[in-house]
């Protein structure tokens, strides 16, 4: 990591385990993120990444270690991390039955934006997305590639520090699932730090670091073509089968 | 002889059209794969193909039977691995297997032939219930539940979605396997990457088939030729490379950018040194093979330029 992301720790996690029983769902990790950093959190399904997230978000508590996001301790002061983040996953995002201003108003008010800020923020934001003729359409009437847009739009509303993205792009046409990682870019241009977990190998690629988890403990941390260089691999994907393939876990 | 074979098949479910007047012939023992992203009309093709839906115009036949009129036949003869998993969380793995082969009207031994590769992977966890398995084994077990009955045709919606690299390689390595028992399999997935590993591939957008072909002709039939673009500073790379109007695309693809030019316009030299000026470092341009990705993205854009 540079000397600038060091001065700029959003995401400082020391020795984290979260055992369920005696399964050790995250076992002792660490690491950090840096302020406007896209970090690629990877790993096989049943590695820990959901449980690590959970944590990371204050829906969950560690057994043991701990840490900070964006400067609130994940296990005494989860309510605040609350309030300081924005998450999007590709299963939940926003209400169907809601038209498209009205879950920008639930979103933005829930992270308690007053009423004015919220309106205009909202027409500078549909203005921005060309949406302003989908005001008030249905979420449910949206193609799936515009629900994507608003969803993560929706999630950096409230301007948060940190966005944690839970496989954003999954079974997402190609060209949106590219403009949906500019959108990423944009939002870690503005100093928005991006955590973001995908099974698109090529998408961690787009990633300034990227963790790799095997069996609860992450095994491999660097930049895309650090890694790359470290495991003698032409490609992510090569990089995540030589890591993956060694899990115990199944 | 083929296996299965569609004719002008379209299905609305309101205003929404999943499926527009479809052709296909898949051939027997074929691997054939369906490829699209959420919404393309894959699992509306499956659900009228396993007679689970009526289309509401058009014809098509699974094994030589009717998807109406013969609609018992088919349910008999085809084994379906819809995307949701499908098992008895409460039963246990045996008594998932048993289930399912005893409502075919046969027994886990009578074809344990075909699924003992993919079984012997799960044996030791034969009385723990479904429910508490890895998403990794619950997909092996369902795949064993299609096929204990042997099964004519194999379809399998979406199996390999949300999992993980490595999973989705072992899960193309047992397809492989079962390809060589003379199975059809039907397969989709909005994974691209994963057309290669198909005999013949249908890339599917808007309830339509852009393209039906092998996955090496599909590449072979790419039109322009493609460039692969790297320099310092990725992101600004591409949004300068968007503006470029002499070039037909640009796609972000990990660590390079694919590009495609237009006629005629602009040469590889003048890019070169056009993005030195521009004050790029490290600039890389190389030839390369579209991969199936660039090809469903340049026949998508012909169809939109085409409708404008």
């Amino acid at each position: 990591m540079g000397k600038e992301l060091q001065k700029n720790i959003v995401i400082k996690i020391d020795n984290l385990s979260k055992h369920f029983g005696s399964f050790k769902a995250v076992d002792n990790i660490s690491f950090e993120v840096g302020r406007g950093e896209i970090f690629g959190f990877l790993g096989a399904n049943g590695a820990g990444k959901t449980t690590a997230m959970r944590v990371l978000c204050g829906l969950s508590l560690p057994t043991s270690g701990g840490g900070t996001v964006a400067g609130f301790d994940v296990a005494t002061q989860s309510e605040k991390i609350k309030a300081s983040i924005g998450y999007m996953s590709q299963k939940f995002s926003l209400y169907d039955d809601l038209k498209v201003w009205e879950n920008i108003r639930l979103f933005a008010g829930i992270y308690g934006m007053g009423s004015a800020d919220i309106q205009q923020k909202t027409s500078e934001l549909l203005r921005q997305l060309n949406f302003e003729s989908e005001r008030n359409t249905l979420v449910k009437s949206l193609p799936l590639g515009w629900k994507q847009k608003l969803a993560f739009s929706v999630a950096i509303f409230h301007n948060p520090q940190i966005v944690f993205l839970d496989e954003p792009t999954g079974g997402v046409d190609p060209v949106t699932r590219r403009q949906f990682w500019e959108m990423i870019y944009d939002a870690a241009e503005r100093g928005i730090t991006v955590f973001v977990t995908t099974h698109y190998m090529d998408e961690a690629e787009y990633c300034d670091r990227v963790s790799i988890m095997v069996d609860g403990r992450i095994e491999a941390l660097d930049s895309p073509s650090n890694l790359k260089q470290q495991f003698e691999a032409d490609t992510m994907d090569e990089v995540f089968q030589k890591l993956a393939r060694k899990a115990q876990r199944t | 002889m083929n296996s299965i074979k569609i004719d002008n098949l379209s299905k609305k479910y309101g205003n929404v059209v999943a499926l527009n007047g479809v052709h296909l012939e898949v051939s027997k023992g074929e691997l054939f794969g369906v490829i699209g992203a959420d919404g393309a009309g894959k699992t509306s093709l499956f659900r009228v193909l396993t007679t689970l839906v009526l289309a509401d115009s058009g014809s098509a036949t699974v094994d030589g039977f009717d998807v109406v009129k013969d609609y018992k036949a088919i349910r008999s003869s085809i084994g379906y691995m819809p995307g949701k998993f499908s098992l008895y969380q409460d039963m246990s793995v045996e008594e998932n297997l048993e289930f399912f082969a005893s409502i075919f009207g046969t027994t886990i031994m009578e074809n344990y032939a075909l699924i003992e590769p993919i079984y012997k992977q799960l044996e030791q966890f034969r009385n723990r219930r479904a429910g508490k398995l890895s998403g990794g084994m619950k997909q092996k077990l369902a795949l064993c539940c299609a096929l204990i009955h042997k099964p004519s045709v194999l379809f399998l919606d979406e199996p390999t979605t949300g999992v993980d690299p490595v999973s989705r390689k072992e899960f193309w390595e047992m397809l492989q396997l079962l390809k060589q028992q003379q199975i059809t399999i039907v397969v989709s997935t909005p994974y691209m990457d994963e057309a290669k590993l198909c005999d013949r591939i249908a890339l599917m957008k808007d309830g339509e088939f852009l393209k039906v072909d092998t996955p090496q002709n599909i590449i072979e039939q790419y039109q322009n030729t493609l460039w692969a673009v790297s320099a310092s500073s990725m992101p600004k790379l591409l949004k300068e490379l968007r503006q470029m109007p002499q070039l037909f695309s640009c796609y972000a693809f990990g660590n390079v950018h694919h590009i495609a030019l237009r006629d005629n316009q602009l040469s590889v030299e003048q890019l070169y040194s056009k993005l030195q000026s521009l004050g790029y470092e490290d600039v890389v341009i190389e030839p390369i093979v579209a991969n199936i990705e660039d090809c469903f993205m340049a026949l998508e854009k012909k169809l939109t330029t085409n409708i404008e």
